[in-house]
């Protein structure tokens, strides 16, 4: 085979290679944390986190403003410190709620911050007070039980 | 007759034997590596067998991938139905495809499509004395016909790969939009929302590479070490698509283990 048609043919092939990465990179798959360059963390304690993990969601609205980045244990108070990289377009207000979240009903745990009315702003290195543990769904269902069996002892 | 000590004296020669041929394979590829400099700026030689390896290779792997990605779909749908969340088929489908389907599978291919044909090769040069002949006008043959081929193959891996899982992703969409009617935004932006670049295709990336390394070098290595027999040139072949099959798998297994450890 001479060496034109040769050359062709590779570079066909090389080019179609090209293609379908492109397809991967830009149909399939997502640069996730490329549009987050700049962050800034907050801290928020949690009495229970749930099934939250690390790179999870954060979200305000609905929209994606940050990841959770750290997850540790506080030995004196017996909480969670969850560690959130918020996008540092964004600013939430002092009295803002952090809450746990579920998505759907069985989906993935995502930290959702519902911003308060107060005028100062959460900077860097603030911690979140105001916050809600995640919902175990144990506890609803014992709560529930419990509920039932007391509303037949009212009956009798 | 079944004599014990027979048996353990053929075991004992059988381990010998092994770790010997480990060893040469080793000094073999540290002699790949250090002619690839003189052989990689001969490129139309590598060109060859990258047309040779990676371009008559495309249709078996684009072919396959289609078909591989119809059966995931079909299954896929067939199972996530069960939960309601037919939605996630496409996730399904891109990411099975992604980490493991499309670099194992493509590997397996490649080994028995074109590292025997490397193997065969190889080896009938050597059994016709080509190689001798080349040692004789000092021309080096593992410069000459073996670096070519190991880095043709190594080249082509990814590509073929990527291509595979390109096409079994468009087979689970052909499978689940337009056979089975499951919404098209839905399938591509679940899939989107939980396929990373750097994560989940990356990584298929980095494990064609390194099947594709694997697969060239034992090709290259069974052929240049095959007894210069019609026989021999048969059992070379044979045992090329057998431990290059075994060492993608194993591979497979250190390398998903070190990628993805429980995370995400």
């Amino acid at each position: 085979m001479s060496r034109t048609t040769l050359d062709l043919w590779v570079g066909f092939f090389v080019a179609i290679g090209i293609a379908a990465l492109l397809f991967l990179a830009l149909k399939v798959g997502s640069f996730s944390g490329v549009q987050m360059e700049q962050t800034y963390q907050l801290q928020a304690k949690f009495d229970n986190i749930g099934g939250l993990k690390v790179k999870g969601p954060v979200k305000s609205a609905g929209v994606v403003v940050g990841r959770v980045t750290d997850i540790r244990f506080d030995p004196d108070t017996y909480e969670a410190v969850v560690v959130l990289a918020i996008d540092s377009r964004f600013t939430f207000p002092k009295d803002t709620f952090a809450s746990i979240y579920t998505s759907g009903l069985l989906g993935d745990q995502y930290v959702g911050l519902e911003p308060g009315g107060d005028e100062r702003k959460l900077a860097a290195g603030d911690t979140v007070f105001k916050t809600q543990s995640a919902v175990v769904l144990e506890k609803l269902v014992s709560q529930f039980l419990f509920n039932k069996a007391a509303e037949g002892q009212d009956q009798k | 007759m079944l004599n014990p000590v027979n048996l353990l004296r053929q075991l004992g020669s059988r381990m010998v034997e092994g770790i010997w041929r480990l060893g040469y394979a080793t000094r073999f590829f540290g002699a790949v590596l250090l002619n690839s400099g003189a052989a990689l700026r001969r490129y139309p030689l590598t060109l060859r067998e990258i047309y040779f390896s990676g371009v008559l290779s495309l249709i078996i792997i684009m072919v396959s991938g289609l078909f591989v990605g119809l059966v995931l779909g079909l299954q896929g749908y067939e199972i996530l139905q069960r939960y309601g969340s037919a939605e996630q088929l496409g996730t399904m489908v891109a990411l099975s495809l992604l980490r493991e389907l499309g670099p194992v599978v493509a590997a397996l291919l490649f080994a028995s499509r074109a590292g025997s044909a490397i193997t065969a090769e190889i080896g009938l040069m050597k059994a016709t004395e080509q190689l001798k002949a080349m040692d004789m006008m000092a021309v080096d043959p593992v410069a000459r016909v073996v670096v070519p081929r190991f880095w043709g193959g190594v080249i082509a891996m990814p590509i073929l790969a990527t291509l595979f899982s390109a096409m079994g992703i468009f087979g689970g969409w052909l499978i689940g939009v337009v056979a089975i009617g499951v919404d098209d935004g839905s399938f591509w932006s679940q899939m989107q929302a939980s396929v990373e670049f750097g994560h989940d295709v990356w990584n298929g990336l980095v494990k064609s590479f390194v099947f594709g390394a694997a697969v060239a070098l034992i090709a290259v290595f069974e052929g240049y070490d095959s007894e210069p027999t019609a026989e021999g040139v048969s059992r070379a072949i044979t045992r090329t698509v057998v431990t290059s099959a075994l060492a993608i798998l194993a591979l497979d297994f250190v390398l998903t283990s070190f990628m993805f450890r429980g995370t995400s």
